[in-house]
């Protein structure tokens, strides 16, 4: 009996959707528009609540609550969003010190965060605290230069994920900084760290040449720039190596940008690196416009910031 | 069963078939908001938080002491009072233990001006306060060390130009940063001795690129938290007045 109304529905369904398709056809020539939008926090290191009114230097700023109702109300104009994290989620708070970053995963998860990248900060309870708080945590890790596969958190991360929005696929890879004299061994134990670099061609290889992704973000912990040590890896310079790449969301040096940077990549294609400094004191917008009239196409992208 | 296998075909067939119009790239836009005070707090999640902050709040907000005055780890160029303070009271709380327990003396305490996170505030001192000085769970170990380590160190100390708080210690350098006289527990530094060396579990593992302590004679993992060894000084403690004073110089002084 369940076979045959399973076949009787598949039929219908077919119908409908031969149906579907004549219409997809005639509809394709009339041109239409999609918006994505992509809203971001880095370094939110256990802020819950806003900084009272007589902090020396962020007087009544941020607060996860105050974060909630934001996001709600670009949600309500633009539901085709997703909400991501460039790590360092955890410590800087007592909350993260009582609760292991518990509160953190379980307020980002009502949030509905999409995605996260780690930073350091986020081993601080040892790579085994991190892996308990994961049930908590209603959205995915996605990490493409930690190999993970001799610690617990292997298969608990993704090196990438692509999310269909409005039928625009988006690929979204995660690059961590190296853990090595910054976060105690005892605490990532036999975590892998992979050349961000070949990580980057690699992953943006498979999101736009497998997959077929309309746009790649990059989810980076690696650092907006070191003045000091110009030899350090960072975002600009993965911005500037790689390809493919339609922006970078950044993280780890805390960094406060006027507006978004726009650098050339390796094809001299203009992309956008963002960072909103830290504490959830601002939120990343982003928005990407997609259009099918050719004509409109033809003049390339506008990047307005 | 052969009929359901044509009927996906015919759908893949379809959906493959079905061609959906061809969508590009035209404008990107970028901008930054704040999460300010005119933004509504959602109480759902509001009240979510509640709890989690009474239960903290009630643990935070208990006085441990009061300061004199406001420290910062950037009042001096090779030493603060805040950082004096830090180590100086690791020193009193931690040596009685490694004592007891291997019957020497810590010789000297070593952190780094990254290990001072926050600022402390003239007033009351509460639990909140050491929770924002010392955010990481820590432990305090003691370090045997020999030359050419100790050696290693005070290179360490001379090139990173920064106040890196030590107790014990006494340097002087010049001006172009190179050491000209060395002291630890007041006397110059034998070269045959092991010296106990008193830090913490971050930096002994090359945490702020200390590469010194490892390999060494031994180590001692004291099981003492620094934020504990801070909270229990200051319980002792009813007022604290630390000062910048002459355990790190440059000469001629400035």
């Amino acid at each position: 009996m369940k076979r045959r109304d399973f076949i009787q529905q598949a039929s219908a369904t077919t119908a409908l959707i031969s149906l579907g398709g004549i219409g997809l056809h005639s509809f394709s020539n009339k041109p239409s528009a999609k918006q994505i939008t992509i809203l971001h926090t880095n370094d939110v290191h256990s802020h819950i609540d806003p900084f009272g009114p007589d902090d020396g230097k962020y007087p009544n700023m941020g607060g996860v609550a105050r974060r909630a109702s934001l996001i709600e109300s670009i949600r309500r104009e633009n539901p085709n969003t997703l909400l991501l994290d460039a790590g360092d989620i955890f410590q800087g708070t007592p909350y993260f010190n009582y609760y292991g970053g518990e509160l953190e995963f379980k307020l980002m998860s009502m949030l509905k965060y999409d995605a996260a990248t780690l930073g350091n900060h986020d081993f601080d309870a040892g790579i085994d605290g991190l892996y308990a708080q994961l049930p908590h945590a209603k959205f995915d890790f996605i990490c493409s230069n930690y190999d993970f596969s001799n610690t617990i958190m292997d298969t608990h991360t993704k090196p990438y994920k692509v999310f269909t929005v409005d039928g625009i696929k988006i690929g979204i890879f995660g690059l961590g900084i190296k853990l090595k004299g910054l976060v105690d061994s005892d605490n990532y134990k036999e975590t892998t760290y992979l050349d961000p670099i070949e990580t980057a061609q690699e992953m943006t290889r498979i999101l736009k040449t497998e997959n077929a992704c309309d746009l790649i973000i990059c989810l980076s912990h690696l650092g907006y720039h070191y003045k000091k040590e110009p030899n350090k890896l960072c975002d600009l310079k993965v911005a500037s190596l790689t390809k493919d790449i339609d922006l970078i969301i950044g993280g780890h040096t805390h960094t406060f940008l006027p507006k978004p940077t726009v650098v050339k990549n390796s094809e001299e294609k203009s992309m956008l690196v963002n960072q909103v400094g830290w504490h959830g004191i601002n939120l990343g917008r982003i928005d990407f416009y997609f259009d099918s009239d050719k004509n409109k196409s033809a003049n390339g992208t506008s990047i307005i910031v | 069963m052969r009929f359901t296998f044509l009927i996906y075909l015919l759908y893949i067939s379809l959906f493959t078939n079905c061609k959906q119009p061809e969508y590009h790239l035209t404008k990107i836009e970028g901008k930054q908001i704040g999460v300010t005070d005119s933004l509504k707090a959602i109480s759902e999640i509001d009240s979510f938080i509640q709890p989690y902050r009474a239960h903290l709040k009630k643990d935070m907000d208990s006085v441990l002491a009061y300061s004199v005055g406001t420290y910062s780890r950037d009042d001096g160029e090779f030493n603060t009072a805040i950082g004096n303070f830090m180590v100086d009271a690791v020193h009193e709380q931690a040596n009685p233990i490694f004592k007891r327990r291997t019957g020497h003396d810590i010789d000297m305490v070593l952190f780094t001006y990254g290990t001072v996170r926050t600022i402390i505030s003239k007033g009351d001192i509460t639990i909140r306060t050491v929770y924002e000085l010392m955010p990481f769970e820590n432990n305090i170990v003691v370090v045997a060390l020999k030359q050419p380590q100790i050696d290693s160190m005070l290179q360490y100390l001379c090139k990173t130009k920064k106040a890196n708080p030590f107790s014990k210690l006494k340097l002087t350098i010049d001006k172009n940063y190179d050491l000209v006289n060395a002291t630890i527990s007041g006397k110059p530094i034998d070269n045959n001795k092991t010296y106990y060396v008193a830090t913490h579990d971050y930096l002994y593992n090359g945490g702020d690129n200390m590469t010194f302590f490892q390999p060494n004679d031994s180590l001692y993992k004291l099981n003492y938290k620094v934020r504990n060894a801070l909270i229990d000084y200051l319980k002792k403690a009813d007022t604290i007045n630390p000062v910048m004073d002459d355990r790190y110089i440059q000469i001629p002084r400035k």
